[in-house]
This record gives C-alpha cells, structure tokens and sequence, in this order.
C-alpha cells in the first residue's frame, strides 16, 4: 500500500456522528489526479472536506506519506496540501497579491512577513496560471475564472505535494475550464503533484483523470481508472439518467430518443449523420438509421436518437440480409434523407439503398 | 506598487500620529478653567504650579484613559469583525459592553453596600466576566444563525437587556454613589485616576501585544476557516485566543469608561478606507491610535461643546459613528444582494 501517497482506510465520513458514506477508498500516487464523480448530494464535498481535516472523520484512517494524518501538526499538513474549495470568500481589501501570499504563511516566521525568496515564488505561482498581471487587482472585483486561477496560484505557491480541490471548474467557461485543467495537469506532471479533486464535467473526468472513484447514492461504487468506469453504460446507473444518454466514447450527452415508428430514414455514416439525427431529434421526428457498421462514426448517436438502427456488425461489409431489412424499414417510413456525400466500396450498399429511395421517389433531394 | 502602497501606509500613521498630537494638546488646554499655553507646559514638564492638579490629576489621566481605552475598543472591534467575518460586528452592538456593564454594577453595588471600595483590578475582572458571558450568548446565536443581521439583532438584545438590567440595580441602589455610578453607567472618561491608568495601561498593552502576535493567523482567517486551516492555523485555539482578546480589551474600556457606542464598528472601518488594506500588522496599530484619536475627539466635544453640561461620551460616539455603520451596511447590500454573510 505505500506506493500509494494518499490513501484512506476504512474512511467514514459526515456531519456530526452519523456517517453520509462509509468505506471510502481514495488511493492517490505522485503524478497522478484522482477525481470524485457523481451526482449531486452524494458528498463528495463531505469527502474532501474530511480529507482535509476540515470535518473530522467518522472512522478509519487517512495515510500522507505512509503516516497518519490525524497524527501531523497542522504545520507539517500545510506544508503537504493545499486546497482549493468552492467556499465564496471574500476578504476584505485584498489584493490578489495579498491572496496568494498567503499561501506561504506555512514557510514563514511568527508574524507572517514574507522574505524576498517567499515574493519570488508568489510570482512564479502567479505567473504559472496566468495571474500575475491580476496583482493589484482587488480580489472581489475578479471574474470567476480569474479567481479561480488566482486561488490556484495560491495553492500552488505553498509548495505542496497533494493539492485537494473541490469542483475546481464549476462556474468557469469552456475556455477556462480547459485552461484551468490544462494547468493543473502540467503541474502534476512537473512537480509530481498528487491531485484529489470532484468534478462535475465527466468528459473532462475522463479525460484528465488517472483514476476515477464513482461516489452514488448509496456509498462508493466504483474505482478505477477512467476506461474501466466509463464503459457499459456505468454511467447512466451512477447518475440514474433516463432521459437521454452519456456516450462514452465522446464523453457527451445526447437527448432522449424520439419514441414510435420512424417517419425518417437517416442514410448515413463516417459522421455526416449526427447533425441531421440531432436535427430529427429536436423536432420531436422518430427516425431510422442505416446502414451503419458498429464501429462507425455516426453508430453511438445513432443509437442514442434513433427509434431504430439498421447496423452490421463492425469492419463487415453489409450483407444483403441486412439490406432487404433496411429497404423494407425505408419503404415504411415516409422520407429518406441522405447524409452521405461520397461513396466508395465500403458503402457501397449506402448508394445502393439511395438509388432505391430516388426509385421510389421518397428520396427528398437537398 | 508595493512602493505606493508603503507610501500610503507611512502617510496615514503620520496623519494619525499628528492628529493624535493636536488633539492632545487642544485636550489639555481646553476646560472649564482657561490656562496659559506656558503654564500647561510647566506642569506637564516639571509637574508643579498653581494649577498642576487640574493638569496632571484631572486632564492627564483623563487624556490617556481616552487615548488607551479608545484604542483598545477599536482595536477589539477589528477582532470581532474578523471573527464574525462580519464588517458590523463590535463590542457594543454585540452586546459585550453591556454585559461588562451589567457585572461591574452588581460587583461594585455588592461590594458598596458593604462598605468595600471596588479595586481597578477587581473592576477590570468583572467586566472580564460580564463580557466572557455575553460572548457565550453571541457564540451560542453565531452557531445557528449564520446571517450577520440576525446575529447583530440578538446581540443588541442582550445588550438591552443588560442595560435594563442595570438600570434597575442602579435606581435601587445606596444613594450615596449613585451620582459616581449613574455617571459611569452612562459612559464617560471623566472619573479616571491615575490607579486606574496605572492598572489600564499593561492590561491593554499586554493584550495588543498578544494582539499583534496573532496577526498572521488573522491573515489567513480572513481568507475564511478553510484556508486558515490549510496554512497551518490551529482553527480552536486561534478562536479562543481573539476572543479572549477582545474581551480583556473591551472589558477594560467597559470597567472604567462604561460602555462606549460604534468605537468598534466605526474605527476600523474608517481606518480600513484610509489605509486601503484590512493587513493585520498594520491594522492593529493603525486602529489602535485611530480610536485614539476619535476619542480624544469625542471627549473633547463631550466636555466641551455644552460647558459646564457634560455629555455622555455615547451620545458624541454615536453621533460621529452611526453613520458610518449605516454607509458601511448599505455599501455591502448595494454590492451584493441577501448574501448576508
């Protein structure tokens, strides 16, 4: 187990004496960002705030560095781990400077005066998330994704070697919200930071995470790195969605399907499909896709939106089976439209199936 | 930058440092009794003439009570509103004053009735007392109520209450002190011996002392119990520690100038402005000489302005310091809307 840098045993967490969540495992090596997921209320809040001694623990143990926590002086702590919370604060006249500076109160003297190397390193974490411009800038004045990069410059200049953040991206935009992560990982990478943080965003869970722990309703349901939790619609069980569906291997949300008997036959693939199904979709239209191999492009959405796939299994050419099943779904459902705009041999039997609709003149040509 | 602001930071202890001076010269000067500047200045330096006694055992002590208790109260007001993380939080309208208040007279009227004259140390211990428990009240209501008027509302009911309370005791206590004891219920500087000073003076010294020694953990607390947390400050002890703090100071102000209005709520807030900064270490000293200042003043229109009449040090306090709480509250609203933390 000392392999890992962080990691909890037994750990129960909750406000006053009855635990929210029992048995939690968090194991987090140098190098490496673990992150809380799931659905709002579940107390992954709970988790890092107990994590980081701000609540007690209920029961069981958390390791730093192959010692006790509990055991630490809160010196000694300080200098380990940094955080980053979704408290609002809001001190009074401060400039950011001054915010950041705080986070070398650990390395300094009774009365808190920074020396000379201490200012050098408030530079550097401010200059490293791109705050350093923000210096003078009065701290309650700053947009939520300068705060967000000014706290994090705080946490960072209190050289630590686990940083726990708390939805660390809530309240940013796409831009900062990259940027913010993008940091964050380069960091880990150059420091060997250990990283615990929640995020709501599971697409960039999943893509930044080294390890996943899935906190649902009832406890702790799943660790593991992000291929083996984003995998068999898990998912859509640990958030409890039924209107509409979280696609994978994009790690998006597509809307709920459109019910009943297609009135719209998508001839698609290779990508050309998806804006048209979303299109279906938001006007309420149940369509039919095909014929889409398993590992095309369009399939995942397809079988999101559609009312019904006509699909092949992936790498195989269609057989001809399959398509008499597609032209007799065509032939049920009013209009065709086509997506694809060019062909070759491996859809070959998608020109096929458009020639059929033009035939039969339900093909609406654009 | 960082030059400017140091700038700044000089600049405003000089204005309140020469502020400090005029103010204690036209303090000393003026009064009932018109002397001479030559004449003040042989008493002050030599400590004899006609008139040394209505210098140097009347205005002296009185001066300096203003000068320390002033300070004091102000300075134990930055505390409370770090604290509370609340910018109107003080001893007064929280309550403490009046509870101070409120045990000095049941001691002191005790102690009367049988014919024991109250000690200053005595006096400071009660107020101690008082304060401790109207603090463990305003505790207690912090701990549910998270919203700064509510918890502002009960410690002014307390403070009611207490004052009520006194009142009481007073109007049925032995006449023979009464005058001395009405006096001091209402607040006031006048009445303050050298005993007293000499008892004042390392009390509140020592606490600001204990005060400034803790302005790194202030720092990190302003930035909420969760980040003090975080660089290493022991969140209980630094808890007990500021609230002992401002009790021992406001209980000092409450023993011997009685309860004295918006000192701590005002000060701070105006020195905050002047100096552009809430940093501790240059908080700490910046309110502790501001409140000198703004009650040297106060004193100095108290005692002056309607010669023989003397006003009650509360009435001028509060006539300079409400406004700038209510300023203070509609400039927070203003910014931001029913957050009310």
């Amino acid at each position: 187990m000392s392999e890992y840098f962080v990691y909890t045993e037994h750990m129960a967490v909750g406000y006053g004496k009855d635990p929210i969540i029992e048995e939690i495992s968090i194991h987090v090596r140098k190098g490496e960002i673990l992150t809380l997921i799931g659905p709002n209320g579940s107390g992954k809040s709970t988790i890092l705030k107990s994590l980081i001694r701000q609540l007690d623990l209920i029961a069981g143990t958390v390791w730093l560095d192959g010692r006790r926590m509990n055991d630490m002086e809160e010196a000694e702590t300080a200098r380990r781990l940094s955080i980053l919370m979704t408290d609002r604060i809001k001190p009074e006249l401060m400039t950011c400077e001054d915010v950041v500076e705080t986070g070398r109160y650990p390395y300094t003297g009774r009365l808190g005066i920074l020396t000379s190397q201490d200012r050098e390193k408030v530079r550097e974490a401010m200059k490293l998330v791109d705050a350093w411009e923000l210096r003078d800038t009065d701290f309650t004045r700053l947009s939520d994704g300068q705060r967000q990069r000014v706290l994090l410059a705080r946490a960072i200049c209190q050289e630590p070697e686990i940083i726990v953040l708390d939805e660390p991206t809530s309240y940013l935009d796409v831009h900062y919200k990259l940027e913010l992560l993008s940091i964050l990982k380069h960091l880990v990478k150059e420091k060997n930071l250990a990283v615990v943080m929640s995020l709501h965003e599971l697409d960039l869970a999943q893509k930044v995470s080294d390890q996943i722990v899935c906190v649902g309703k009832g406890g702790i349901e799943r660790c593991g790195p992000p291929e083996e939790i984003f995998t068999g619609g898990y998912i859509h069980s640990l958030y409890g969605i039924v209107s509409g569906s979280y696609l994978e291997s994009f790690g998006c949300l597509e809307m709920e399907a459109v019910k009943g008997e297609p009135e719209v036959f998508v001839i698609g693939g290779g990508g050309s499909g998806i804006p048209t199904y979303r299109r279906l979709q938001r006007g309420g239209i149940p369509f039919a896709a095909g014929i889409l191999t398993e590992n095309d492009l369009d399939y995942p959405v397809a079988a999101a939106l559609a009312s019904e796939v006509i699909k092949e299994k992936a790498f195989c050419p269609a057989g001809e089976q399959t398509y008499e099943h597609a032209v007799s779904v065509m032939s049920r459902c009013g209009r065709v439209i086509c997506s694809l705009k060019t062909f070759g041999p491996f859809n070959e039997i998608c020109r096929r199936l458009k020639e059929e609709a033009r035939m039969r003149g339900i093909l609406e040509e654009e | 930058m960082d030059e400017r602001r140091r700038a700044r930071y000089i600049g405003s202890f000089l204005l309140l440092a020469a502020l400090l001076g005029v103010l204690f010269g036209w303090n000393i000067y003026s009064g009932s009794l018109h002397l001479p500047t030559r004449e003040v200045l042989e008493v002050l330096l030599s400590g004899e003439g006609e008139n040394a006694a209505i210098v140097w055992d009347i205005r002296l002590p009185r001066i300096l009570a203003a000068i320390l208790l002033g300070g004091a109260l102000s300075v134990s007001g930055f505390l409370l509103q770090t604290f509370f993380a609340n910018p109107i939080a003080g001893p007064f309208v929280l309550g403490i004053s009046s509870g101070s208040k409120l045990c000095v007279s049941l001691v002191m009227i005790f102690l009367l009735g049988r014919g024991i004259l109250i000690s200053s140390w005595m006096m400071i211990a009660s107020a101690f007392v008082g304060a401790m428990l109207s603090m463990g009240f305003v505790l207690a209501v912090s701990h549910r109520v998270r919203q700064m008027s509510l918890l502002v509302i009960s410690g002014m009911m307390v403070g009611y209450i207490c004052s009520a309370i006194t009142d009481f005791v007073v109007t049925f206590a032995n006449d023979s002190d009464i005058v001395n004891l009405h006096n001091w219920s209402m607040g006031s500087f006048s009445g303050i011996s050298w005993d007293n000073i000499r008892v004042v003076f390392p009390v509140v010294v020592a606490a600001l002392v204990g005060t400034f020694l803790l302005s790194k953990p202030i720092r990190a607390y302003q930035m909420g119990e969760a980040y003090a947390r975080n660089v290493g400050v022991n969140i209980r002890q630094f808890r007990i520690m500021l609230i002992l703090l401002s009790s021992v100071l406001s209980a000092c102000v409450a023993a011997f100038a009685g309860p004295v209005s918006f000192v701590g709520i005002a000060v701070p807030q105006l020195v905050k402005q002047l100096f552009g900064t809430a940093k501790p270490m240059i908080m700490i000293p910046a309110c502790f000489l501001g409140g000198a200042v703004f009650c040297l003043f106060c004193d100095l229109i108290a005692r002056t302005v309607f010669a023989p009449t003397e006003l009650s040090i509360s009435s001028v306090t509060a006539i300079l310091g409400a406004p700038v709480v209510i300023a203070v509250m509609v400039r927070r609203r203003s910014r931001a809307w029913g957050e009310g933390a």
